[in-house]
């Protein structure tokens, strides 16, 4: 059994199927290994939220290019990737953070993205159940919302139907120089293998900045219409960046179903799976101020996932200095679900050798790695 | 933040388990809180009928408040929020006590197996319906068609008969000979043979043995249903139907709080303690044997929780022979193989979100479905696919999460009770 | 005792749990599914979650678990 594989993919989450569908495009012999269910990972977890993110100039133009990419493939996707354009309204809590709209606006419109500004009336119209004399804010109709586990699958089905392999229930032990170990002691070959293990990276790719950042998320029973867009607080960024221990921030996604799924917090506590309560309960009075009547809605459950965060923010997508047989495609903190098809861009065209449509080098994998 | 209220010992739910543990315990003074959902005690057999206390538990349950129980009645335990802190939402909102021993007595459900046409309007479970009546449903001059298996089925036959329904039909899944076989078993057991005796009467003609239903049909509710006896089906009409096929353990609230389950049930010791130190189950949840054994459960329980061993121990051997009876009833009502092959590709097995039989076939897991289908992730829980799907599949059902059910999330809106050092 | 169903009233007697009023008038589908079915009761006791209606002016709440009270208001969906 000495079959070379072009590429092996290791880790079934979104980023690793669409790793898988991209390189397929390229590559007769690609295999995708996963030790458990495929998207069972933080794609699990995720809130599958589609946004152009504005934190940094190389998080702009990745999560531009990603959602283009999103866009192209949603009218084939399959019903139940939920694909919905419900936008991202940016929500001003106090005139101080609705002073810095119209700046955003600027940004997002000199990038060729749609952006409006909503004022006070507009805001509440657009979102009845806001709360009153918010003093308004920015609506990106371009966002839009999926449901992260039956996108992976899907992502890789197209994947095995162009002839990619999937090997599932395994778990690789090892892996460097094109050689992949499984738990069973094979050993696979192939000329590249990418490391798509999210929160786990850092296992197989010693030295890989990853830190796990645990989320808690919070569903509520089906109120359809009860919120529109993706509603989430100017504030989100801060809280996103702040690198303190705790953060919570406003986020409220209308699922497809009519369900509200809540978040968000932020947390360094390793991979502890317990739920915090008192930080749900921040969550809960988060979420009240701004939706005063939320509280009276029907909750079903709550959950922990965890993101795989980097010291800058930006996901690794690149092949190691001293092993270019290994790539990495890792550390997409909140975005993977968004940033997951131009990370399959990115690592199809540095496989295959060609440039890519944005500047790869804000994501390379410039840390020195031991081995 | 208010301070955390703590008692000696909590029991949740307060069925037999529950109200023999909490009186067996409050009899040697301890402070005692007893939790249920329902808005008065009793449990599911003992259930309050229109607003008052089934006689059966009446002095029990008077008692209880001589002695020093604190009812939350109308009060459901949604999460275990830290050691020791369970949190409840009832009348008063959200409230956190404490323990430092803790009964769970929170009983079982019953088994739904999916059939085309159980989905209708007035297809519901033996107990479901039974529970309905309890709170005021008129069955009077209805034809309700009872169906599925165990002494529930027979039951409640008569439980409807009483009531004034007219019950054409009560289809027993299992074959007459091992019914037989349980009559025998019966013998020994001096208290259920009245039960016995009284049931039969009644039902007799309508009993059909080895008897279960294929489907049932119906345009805006069920209108009849088709059953299969000997090789041929049979099609009667009816108002309702009580269908369900025995009991399953609620271990939900044991497991969020990291109780070791066996076999799908709650593992205890001789002392009824679980893996969680200072946590004792009692009842349906370590096993299914009915209210007898349920009750001297309770009390080991509820006697250990405040070091009462010795007396506990008192009650091995009766607690052994209501195991023994147990035991020869899950015997004589195993589930036939028949009633796992009922449903055709387009029927719904998980029914908070439509996920039909057919989309089922292709996973492997619980986990993988429900990620792929959203099988047992609606409002249940899956608490009713869940365990249709390890009868059908073979699947381990999921994990727990909080909350427990469903709650407004202004529940979960609350910090933690302080609690003292 | 009466309670507004659907916006009419109906004369209910004490002690009777919202699903059984509903039942008796006639009611036997109380939500729509996911699909568009019509259902109603099945488990009584609090955990299927089939009986579902508005009560009040709030949705998604389990019938089966809640006694009528004089003048309550009471939504169904199918
Ligand atoms: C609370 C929360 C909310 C979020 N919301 C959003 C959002 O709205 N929008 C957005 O874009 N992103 C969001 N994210 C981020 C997003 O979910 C993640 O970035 C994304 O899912 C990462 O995907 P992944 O494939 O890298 O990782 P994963 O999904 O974790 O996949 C890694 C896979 O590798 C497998 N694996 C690991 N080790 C091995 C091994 N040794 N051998 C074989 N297989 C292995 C795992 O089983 C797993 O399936 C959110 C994340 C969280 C936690
Ligand atoms: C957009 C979106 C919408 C959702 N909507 C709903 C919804 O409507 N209803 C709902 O219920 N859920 C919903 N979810 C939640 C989701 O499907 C899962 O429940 C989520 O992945 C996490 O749930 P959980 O942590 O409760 O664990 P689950 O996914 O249920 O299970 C965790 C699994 O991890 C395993 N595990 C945990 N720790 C370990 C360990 N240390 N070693 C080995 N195995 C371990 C467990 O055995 C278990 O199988 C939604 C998720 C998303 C992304
Ligand atoms: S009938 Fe099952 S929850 Fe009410």
């Amino acid at each position: 059994m000495t079959e070379v594989f072009d590429g092996i993919v290791v880790g079934g989450g979104i980023v690793g199927c669409a790793c898988a569908y991209y390189l397929s495009e390229r590559f007769p012999k690609v295999l995708l290994i996963e030790k458990g269910p495929v998207g069972g990972g933080s794609t699990a977890a995720g809130m599958g939220h589609v946004v152009v993110m504005d934190d940094s100039r190389a998080q702009f133009a990745l999560t531009q290019y990603s959602q283009q990419l999103w866009n192209e493939l949603f009218p084939q996707l399959e019903p139940s990737c939920e694909p919905r354009s419900t936008g991202t309204l940016w929500v001003a809590a106090d005139e101080e953070e609705f002073s810095h709209v119209d700046g955003k606006r600027k940004l997002y419109e000199s990038n060729g993205l749609r952006a409006e500004v909503l004022d006070t009336k507009a805001i509440r119209e657009a979102e009845p159940h806001l709360r009153e004399g918010l003093p308004g804010g920015l609506l990106i109709p371009g966002d839009s919302v999926i449901y992260p586990m039956t996108a992976a699958a899907w992502l890789l089905d197209q994947a095995r139907l162009r002839g990619a392999k999937l090997l599932q229930g395994r778990a690789v032990v090892k892996m460097g120089q094109g050689k992949t170990t499984l738990d069973d002691g094979t050993t696979l070959d192939a000329h590249f293998v990418v490391n798509a293990t999210g929160d786990r990276a850092q296992t197989l790719t010693p030295g890989l900045p990853i830190t796990p950042r645990k989320g808690h998320l919070i569903i509520t029973d089906r109120y359809p219409g009860y919120v529109r867009h993706q509603l989430v607080e100017l504030g989100y960024l801060k809280s996103a960046h702040e690198m303190s221990n705790e953060s919570v921030a406003f986020n409220a996604q209308p699922r497809a179903t009519g369900q509200i799924l809540l978040g968000s917090s932020r947390q360094f506590v390793g991979w502890d799976p317990g739920i915090d309560r008192n930080l749900i309960a921040k969550m809960v009075a988060r979420a009240t101020e701004y939706l005063p009547g939320i509280g009276s809605l029907s909750v079903i459950r709550t959950w922990v996932g965890f993101r795989a965060t980097t010291p800058n923010s930006l996901p690794l997508i690149g092949s190691l200095q001293h092993d270019p047989a290994t790539l990495v495609a890792a550390g997409h903190e909140g975005l993977g679900i968004t940033t997951s098809l131009a990370t399959g861009k990115l690592i199809a065209d540095i496989a295959s050798g060609v440039e890519s449509k944005i500047d790869r080098n804000p994501f390379a994998v410039s840390v020195e790695v031991k081995s | 933040m208010p301070e955390l209220d703590r008692f000696d010992v909590v029991v949740v739910g307060a069925g037999p388990a529950g109200l023999a543990a909490a009186n067996a315990a409050a009899g040697f003074g301890a402070r005692v809180a007893l939790i249920d959902e329902n808005e008065l005690p009793g449990g599911q057999i003992y259930r309050a009928s229109r607003g008052s206390i089934s006689a059966s538990v009446r002095e029990v349950i008077e008692d209880l408040s001589k002695k020093s129980v604190v009812r939350f009645d109308g009060s459901t335990v949604f999460e275990a929020p830290s050691d020791g802190v369970l949190r409840l939402w009832g009348p008063r909102g959200t409230q956190d006590i404490g323990y430092r021993s803790l009964v769970l007595a929170v009983g079982g459900r019953e088994l739904f197996l999916p059939f085309p046409g159980w989905t209708l309007p007035n297809a519901m479970g033996i107990g479901g319906l039974q529970a309905l009546v309890k709170a005021g449903l008129d069955v009077r001059e209805k034809r309700v068609v009872v169906a599925g298996t165990g002494p529930l089925l027979l039951a409640v036959g008569a439980y409807l008969l009483e009531h004034g329904a007219r019950v054409p039909i009560i289809l027993e899944q299992a074959p007459l000979k091992d019914l037989a076989l349980f009559g025998a078993g019966l013998v020994r057991y001096p208290a259920k043979i009245g039960q016995g005796i009284s049931l039969g009467r009644h039902i007799a003609t309508r009993l059909r043995a080895g008897a279960w239903v294929e489907r049932a049909e119906g345009s805006r509710a069920v209108e009849s249903v088709t059953w299969r006896k000997g090789g041929k089906s049979f099609q009667t009409e009816c108002d309702f139907l009580a269908c369900a096929y025995g009991f399953v353990p609620n271990v939900e609230l044991p497991q969020l709080l990291g109780c070791e389950i066996q076999d799908g049930f709650v593992k205890v010791d001789d002392q009824q303690l679980t893996s969680v130190k200072g946590v004792f189950c009692a009842g349906e949840p370590t096993g299914i044997g009915g209210v007898d054994l349920s009750q001297v459960e309770g009390r080991i329980a509820g006697l250990v929780a405040i070091g009462q061993d010795d007396q506990a121990e008192a009650l091995f051997g009766k607690r052994e022979s209501w195991k023994r009876f147990a035991r020869s009833m899950d015997r004589a009502f195993a589930l036939r193989h028949e009633l796992m092959e009922l449903s055709t590709p387009d029927t719904i097995v998980c029914r908070c979100e439509d996920v039909r039989a057919g989309d089922l076939v292709a996973w492997e897991s619980s986990r993988t479905a429900k990620l792929q289908t959203r099988c047992g992730m609606g409002p249940c829980q899956g608490r009713i696919c869940g365990p249709a799907t390890q009868k059908l599949f073979g699947w381990t059902q999921g994990s727990v999460r909080p909350p427990l059910s469903p709650v407004p999330l202004s529940a979960l809106g609350r910090p933690l009770d302080e609690i003292e050092n | 005792m009466t309670v507004r169903i659907n916006g009419k009233e109906f004369e209910v007697s004490p002690g009777t749990s919202v699903a059984a009023a509903l039942l008796n008038i006639g009611y036997s589908g109380f939500r729509r599914s996911e699909t568009g079915e019509s259902r109603g009761p099945v488990c009584g006791m609090g955990i299927c979650l089939e009986c579902r209606v508005q009560i009040g002016g709030v949705r998604h709440v389990r019938a089966c678990m809640v006694t009528c009270q004089d003048h309550m208001e009471i939504e169904t969906d199918a």
